[in-house]
C-alpha cells in the first residue's frame, strides 16, 4: 500500500524538488524575493497595528487578540499561497499552452497544476504571521487548556484548507474569466484581508460573503473568540468557533465544483 | 510643436481605446474595488466610532469619502503599473521602441494617461457612486476643490507612471525586476495611503511616508478632492506633486539614456 502510494507520488516529488532547486540557485534574486515577501507580511501587520495605535478596542478586540486573528489567518494564507498560489495565474498557463501539455500527461490536471510551482519565498511571510501569533498568545488573555491548544491546531489546519480552496476556486472560475482574473482577487485577496479583521464590524452582506460563502471568518476570528472568551457576534453561534473544519469541507466542495465546471468548459487554446 | 501635440494626442487616444476593449477586465476590477471598499469602510468606520466619532480629523462622512475616492482612484493611478515595459526590456523588444521617432518616456506616459483615464468610466466613477449611494460621503460644496482635484488626480497618475517607469528601466542593469516590483508595490501602496489614511499613522511613520513621492500619488489627490486640504494648503500640495513629477521623470530619463548606452540586442 505504502509502496503503491510512493510510486504514485514519485513524479510530483521529482517535479517539486526541481522547482525548489531552481529557486535556490539564483541566490541574489531569491534573497530579494524573500525580503520582499517578509515586507509584504510586515506591511499587512502594520496596517492592523496603525488602527490600534489610534484606538484601544476595535470590534470588541484589543491588539493582542487581533494579533492572534492576524497570526492564524495570515500564516494559513501564506502556506496556502506557497502551495496553491500560482493556480490563480491559470490564464497565463492557458495562453502559453502549458495547460494543454498537462492534458497530455497521465496525471490528474489539478495535481499537475499544483505541482507546477512552489513559491518558497512565501515562507518569509509565514514568519510574520508566526511572530504575531506568538505575541498574541503571550499578551492576550488566553484561557489555556488542552482544548485551547486543540482548537488552535485544528483552526490553523482548517485555515490552510480554506485558503487553498479559495485558490482552486479562483482557478476554476478563470476558465471563464480569462481577462477578468481580477474578479477572483475580490474573494482570494479580499478574503485574506477580511480574515484578519474582527468580523463584528462587518455589515450583514459582508458577513454572508466572508462568513458563509467564502468562510474566511472561521480561519481566525471566530475561533479566537473562543480562545480569549468573547461573545460571538450575530448571526454566528458560540460553537461556530469550533466549526472551522466544517467551513473547510464546505470550501473544498465549492472549490471542486468550480474546478470541474471550469474544466468541462475548457476547449483548448488551439495550436 | 503642433505636430508633437498631435502625436502625443494620438498616443493618449490609442491608450484609451486599447483599454476600452477589455470590458470584462474592467468589470472584474470594479468587483474587486467595491469588495475591498466595503471591507475598508467597515473597519475604518468602526475605528472612527470607537474613538467617539472623530479620529485624526475624520468623521464617518469624511472617512467614507476617503474610502470610496481611494477605491475609485485605484484603476486610474494604477500603483501596480503595467509589466509591458519591463518585459520589453527583458526580451530586447525595447530596441524597436528606441528606433521609433518619438521619445520613449513621453510615448509610454501618453498611452498610460489615456488608458488610465478610460478606467474612470467602468471602475472609478461606479466605485465612488456605490459609496455615495450606500453609505454617503462628505464632499465639498464649492467648485474649486473639484477643479484642483482633477488636476491633482492627473498629476498623481503621472507620478505613479514616472515611478514605475524608473523601476522598469532599472531592468537594463538587473534584467529581472520582478522582486523589485513586488517590493515597490508593497511600499508604494502603504505610503500612498491605500489601506489606512496617512493622518492615522504615528508621527514618525507619517514623516517617513511624506519623505517619499507616494503620498503625491493617492493621498494628495484624495485630500484635495474631498476638501481635507483647502486654500493655500491645497495649492501647496499640488506644487509638491509637480516637483516630484519633474524630479522622477528626470531620473527616469537619465536612467534611460544610460541604459541605451549599455543595451545590446542580438539579431537583426
Amino acid at each position: 500500500m505504502a509502496e503503491a502510494a510512493g510510486a504514485l507520488l514519485a513524479p510530483y516529488k521529482a517535479v517539486l524538488a526541481s522547482r525548489i532547486r531552481a529557486q535556490r540557485s539564483y541566490r541574489a534574486s531569491f534573497a530579494l524575493d524573500l525580503g520582499s515577501s517578509l515586507l509584504v507580511g510586515l506591511v499587512e501587520l502594520a496596517e492592523v497595528w496603525i488602527l490600534f495605535h489610534n484606538v484601544t478596542v476595535l470590534g470588541g478586540m484589543t491588539f493582542p487578540s487581533i494579533a492572534l486573528v492576524f497570526g492564524l489567518a495570515d500564516m494559513a494564507f501564506a502556506l496556502a499561497d506557497l502551495a496553491f498560489g500560482h493556480c490563480d495565474r491559470l490564464p497565463t498557463y492557458v495562453r502559453a499552452g502549458t495547460l494543454d501539455v498537462f492534458y497530455l500527461r497521465p496525471q490528474p490536471l489539478l495535481a499537475q497544476l499544483v505541482a507546477s510551482d512552489i513559491s518558497l519565498r512565501r515562507l518569509a511571510r509565514c514568519l510574520v504571521g508566526a511572530a504575531a501569533l506568538g505575541y498574541g498568545l503571550v499578551a492576550a488573555d488566553v484561557q489555556w487548556s488542552p482544548a485551547t491548544i486543540a482548537l488552535l491546531v485544528v483552526t490553523f489546519l482548517s485555515g490552510c484548507a480554506i485558503f487553498s480552496a479559495l485558490f482552486i476556486c479562483a482557478a476554476g472560475l478563470q476558465f471563464f474569466l480569462i481577462n477578468g482574473a481580477e474578479m477572483t482577487n475580490a474573494f482570494v485577496y479580499g478574503g485574506r484581508y477580511a480574515a484578519t479583521q474582527p468580523a463584528r464590524v462587518w455589515p450583514g452582506a459582508i458577513k454572508v460573503v466572508f462568513g458563509m460563502v467564502f468562510p474566511v471568518a472561521f480561519a481566525g476570528y471566530l475561533p479566537v473568540l473562543r480562545v480569549v472568551d468573547l461573545p460571538s457576534p450575530h448571526p454566528f453561534p458560540e460553537w461556530a468557533g469550533w466549526a472551522a473544519p466544517l467551513a473547510a469541507v464546505w470550501a473544498w466542495l465549492f472549490a471542486i465544483a468550480c474546478w470541474r465546471w471550469g474544466v468541462r468548459h475548457y476547449q483548448g487554446a488551439g495550436g | 510643436m503642433r505636430a508633437a501635440v498631435r502625436t502625443y494626442g494620438k498616443l493618449v487616444a490609442s491608450g484609451f481605446r486599447q483599454e476600452s476593449h477589455y470590458r470584462l477586465a474592467a468589470f472584474a476590477g470594479l468587483v474587486a474595488n467595491v469588495t475591498f471598499g466595503f471591507l475598508k469602510a467597515a473597519i475604518l468606520f468602526a475605528a472612527v466610532r470607537a474613538s467617539g466619532g472623530h479620529l485624526q480629523g475624520y468623521d464617518v462622512g469624511s472617512m467614507s469619502a476617503y474610502v470610496w475616492l481611494s477605491q475609485g482612484m485605484l484603476g486610474m493611478v494604477n500603483l501596480y503599473g503595467s509589466h509591458e515595459l519591463g518585459e520589453r526590456i527583458r526580451t530586447g523588444d525595447i530596441a524597436v521602441d528606441f528606433a521609433r521617432p518619438v521619445d520613449i518616456q513621453g510615448a509610454y506616459l501618453a498611452r498610460f494617461m489615456g488608458g488610465r483615464t478610460f478606467t474612470l468610466i467602468p471602475r472609478g466613477l461606479p466605485s465612488v457612486a456605490v459609496g455615495a449611494l450606500t453609505v454617503g460621503m462628505a464632499m465639498p460644496a464649492t467648485v474649486t476643490p473639484y477643479a484642483l482635484g482633477v488636476v491633482s488626480v492627473l498629476l498623481g497618475t503621472a507620478v505613479s507612471f514616472a515611478c514605475v517607469y524608473a523601476i522598469h528601466v532599472l531592468g537594463f542593469w538587473l534584467v529581472e525586476t520582478r522582486g523589485l516590483q513586488l517590493l515597490y508595490m508593497v511600499v508604494s501602496g502603504f505610503f500612498a495611503g491605500l489601506f489606512v489614511p496617512l493622518p492615522l499613522f504615528p508621527a514618525w511613520l507619517y514623516d517617513a511616508a511624506y519623505a517619499t513621492p507616494f503620498p503625491s500619488v493617492m493621498m494628495t489627490p484624495i485630500n484635495v478632492l474631498s476638501g481635507q486640504l483647502t486654500g493655500l494648503a491645497a495649492w501647496h500640495a499640488v506644487v509638491v506633486q509637480v516637483v516630484w513629477l519633474a524630479g522622477i521623470l528626470l531620473v527616469g530619463r537619465l536612467l534611460t539614456n544610460a541604459g541605451l548606452r549599455k543595451l545590446e540586442v542580438q539579431g537583426g
